[in-house]
């Protein structure tokens, strides 16, 4: 028993340790469980795997490269390599789970597809593999986000997709995906609902883990082939709900050697009031169908978080980060606004690599945590920063 | 003998329930809201404890939710408010909530409040039967509190069956692939399932809820289950009433009219 529960992996009733599970209105059940029961044979069976696998290699571009950054390594004193994730058609890892759920609501006889986005990058993402596959595609946004995120809007709109703005509650990512649940309770037979995110109820968030686990396949292999080694010393990704983290660590789950970096929001800090560090303000309760750290109030009302970034002002995380918190698997960071855009400029100027907002989180990690000189540290790049001019622009210190 | 047991027992017919939300429109309405809801004849009250996130309600409960928030209700406050009411209220009375505010409320405390304050049942959208008989179910029977599960038109009859074996007083029938309030008249598809249930000779009697609104559907839904449960027509009638005792009268009149409509 002992070393069960110490591996990190999900159960079979969904839990990961004591977080996870499906808790869910009984009108979601028998979809959750349609999706429960099939959802691994499919992806296991070998018509799905060579339509996937194509796809990820001719549409999204994978192998993404396993890049040495050599000047940022000199300036940090340590081995640093980027997994280029923001390489990705559509510019960030969120593609590698729209098109393996894709293929598997085909494969489910869904006719139409629903999601919720926060910055737009999960909904440009679905509304993308929607028009490949020619299906319909519905996205809910919060109305606060669709004023602040409107060239991706009009991405999506451009894509044919169908955007909804999500007007209860605080209006933003919470309450998109609020609607998003509302509205597969509404067409619970011909709809199937793509999160983007390693959240929401039991399979989703290891199935949305799975999709994203090429990520560490590939930094496997390709440091076996640069490095002569499959394990680094350190991985470190940011965490919003945590889909990037996931597919970066999953591999590495139960590589006690390698040290997993989870990067939070601090916002403009930790206890100001504005921020999004879920490990430390958050505690447990239920969000969105699963049990998991979540900011709230004493009573249970769930806070709005703050970040800088769109992608990482989530009010919990998902549950296997709860869970990877809880046994000290993986160590957590937070870090601030302010350090992030800094960080955000440092990659651009010293790599010519512009990051996203969420990856520029992680790349700041690196002034906050200990390494030694020789250690070999991945950082994933989750995405890239042509989304976020206009916070570039706005912040302006550059 | 629980009064949810009694009510079915003694009325085989046209249950009324009417849901609330606590708190709401003002804070402090909420006895005033219940006894005028039992003085106008209906059976149960379902007390709704407001939530930030409430995922299965639409938009005019979910407002409701967020107008208690914001007037201060809070699992506390409704506890402190409900302090003897039975003096007041005979008709059975539910707690309908999600399970995040009861679980940082406390389990245990929460099913302690309740007996206390004299609550018959519980209605929790999303907590799942499996976790309940795991978790909580030893717990609830503790403090005598009855507990509904939901039915869908998309619940298999194996697990109708399993709803049944598992509820107490009786099974919450969602009307079809709704949120709450869902405005439209029952089709054909709906009248088929409520008959296909009908015919499965259920333990418990079912109150058909989402989309009930008037003593149309009132009346259709009594023809299938021994009742029915009215939320967001309800809080559209109250939202906003200069005269809360008027006003439900008025409602409620309506909905128990026996008119052929």
């Amino acid at each position: 028993m002992k070393t069960n529960e110490q591996m990190i992996q999900v159960d079979e009733k969904g839990f990961y340790g004591k977080f996870g599970g499906a808790y869910i209105p009984e009108m979601l059940y028998p979809n959750v469980e349609e999706l429960r029961e099939n959802w691994e044979a499919i992806v296991a069976s070998p018509t799905y795997q060579e339509e996937f696998q194509s796809l990820l290699k001719d549409f999204v571009g994978r192998p993404t490269p396993l890049y040495f950054a050599e000047r940022l390594s000199d300036s940090f004193g340590a081995k640093i390599y980027l997994k280029r994730e923001d390489l990705c058609h559509t510019g960030a890892h969120k593609v590698n789970n729209t098109v393996g759920q894709i293929i598997l609501a085909k494969k489910l006889g869904k006719k139409r597809i629903i999601a919720e986005t926060g910055a737009g990058q999960h909904g440009v993402a679905t509304a993308t593999v929607c028009a490949l596959m020619g299906m319909d595609c519905t996205i809910y946004m919060g109305e606060l986000d669709i004023k602040r995120q409107r060239p991706n809007v009009e991405r999506m709109r451009i894509l044919g997709a169908n955007v909804v703005p999500a007007v209860s509650g605080s209006k933003t990512l919470k309450d998109a995906t609020n609607e998003a649940m509302r509205a597969w309770i509404a067409d619970p037979v011909g709809t199937h609902y793509i999160i983007g995110s390693v959240v929401g109820p039991h399979p989703y968030p290891e199935m949305v883990a799975r999709f994203q686990s090429v990520i560490s396949e590939e930094i496997k292999w390709q440091l076996l082939a640069k490095e002569g080694r499959e394990n680094p010393d350190l991985v470190i990704a940011c965490v919003g709900g945590g889909s990037n983290a996931a597919g970066a660590f999953y591999h590495y789950y139960n590589e006690k050697a390698v040290r997993l970096i989870a990067v939070e929001a601090a916002g403009h800090g930790i206890h100001s009031g504005k921020s999004a560090a879920t490990s430390v303000l958050g505690t447990p309760g239920i969000l969105h169908g699963s049990k998991t750290l979540v900011m709230q109030t004493e009573d249970g009302q769930v806070i709005e978080p703050h970040s800088i970034s769109a992608g990482l002002d989530y009010p919990g995380i998902g549950p296997v980060h709860a869970h990877l918190h809880a046994v000290g698997r993986a160590e957590f960071v937070g870090v601030e606004d302010e350090d992030a855009m800094k960080a955000g400029i440092l990659l651009s100027r010293t790599e010519g690599i512009i990051p996203a907002i969420e990856t520029a989180h992680a790349i700041h990690a690196l002034n906050q945590i200990s390494f030694n000189p020789n250690d070999l540290i991945v950082i994933n790049l989750s995405g890239r920063g042509d989304k976020d001019l206009e916070t570039y622009i706005q912040w302006g210190n550059y | 003998m629980n009064r949810i047991d009694y009510l079915f027992q003694t009325k085989k017919e046209r249950v009324l329930s009417i849901y609330v939300t606590a708190g709401f429109p003002k804070l402090e309405d909420t006895l005033a809201v219940m006894e005028a809801i039992q003085a106008a004849g209906a059976d149960i009250i379902e007390l709704g404890i407001p939530y930030s996130d409430p995922i299965a309600d639409g938009p005019t409960i979910q407002e409701s939710n967020t107008q208690a928030l914001e007037n201060g209700m809070s699992i506390k406050m409704l506890f402190n408010q409900l302090v003897g009411f039975r003096a007041k209220i005979h008709v059975p009375v539910i707690l309908m909530g999600y399970l995040n505010p009861i679980i940082q409320f406390g389990v245990e405390e929460f099913c302690k409040k309740c007996k206390e304050v004299g609550v018959d049942g519980l209605i929790l959208p999303d907590l799942p039967m499996s976790q309940y008989l795991e978790e909580y179910k030893a717990l609830f029977e503790e403090y005598g509190l009855f507990i509904s599960f939901l039915i869908s038109p998309q619940t298999s009859e194996k697990r109708i069956r399993e709803v049944d074996e598992n509820s107490n007083g009786f099974i919450y029938m969602v009307s079809s692939h709704a949120i709450t309030g869902a405005k439209s008249a029952i089709s054909k598809e709906q009248e088929e399932y409520f008959e296909r249930v009908a015919n499965m000779n259920l333990t418990h009697p079912k109150l058909i809820g989402f989309g009930i609104s008037d003593a149309a559907t009132f009346q259709l839904a009594s023809r299938y289950s021994q009742g029915a449960i009215i939320g967001s027509a309800f809080i559209n009638a109250i939202a906003n009433s200069s005269d809360l005792n008027r006003d439900i009268q008025t409602f409620l009149e309506g909905v128990l009219s026996e008119k052929l409509v």
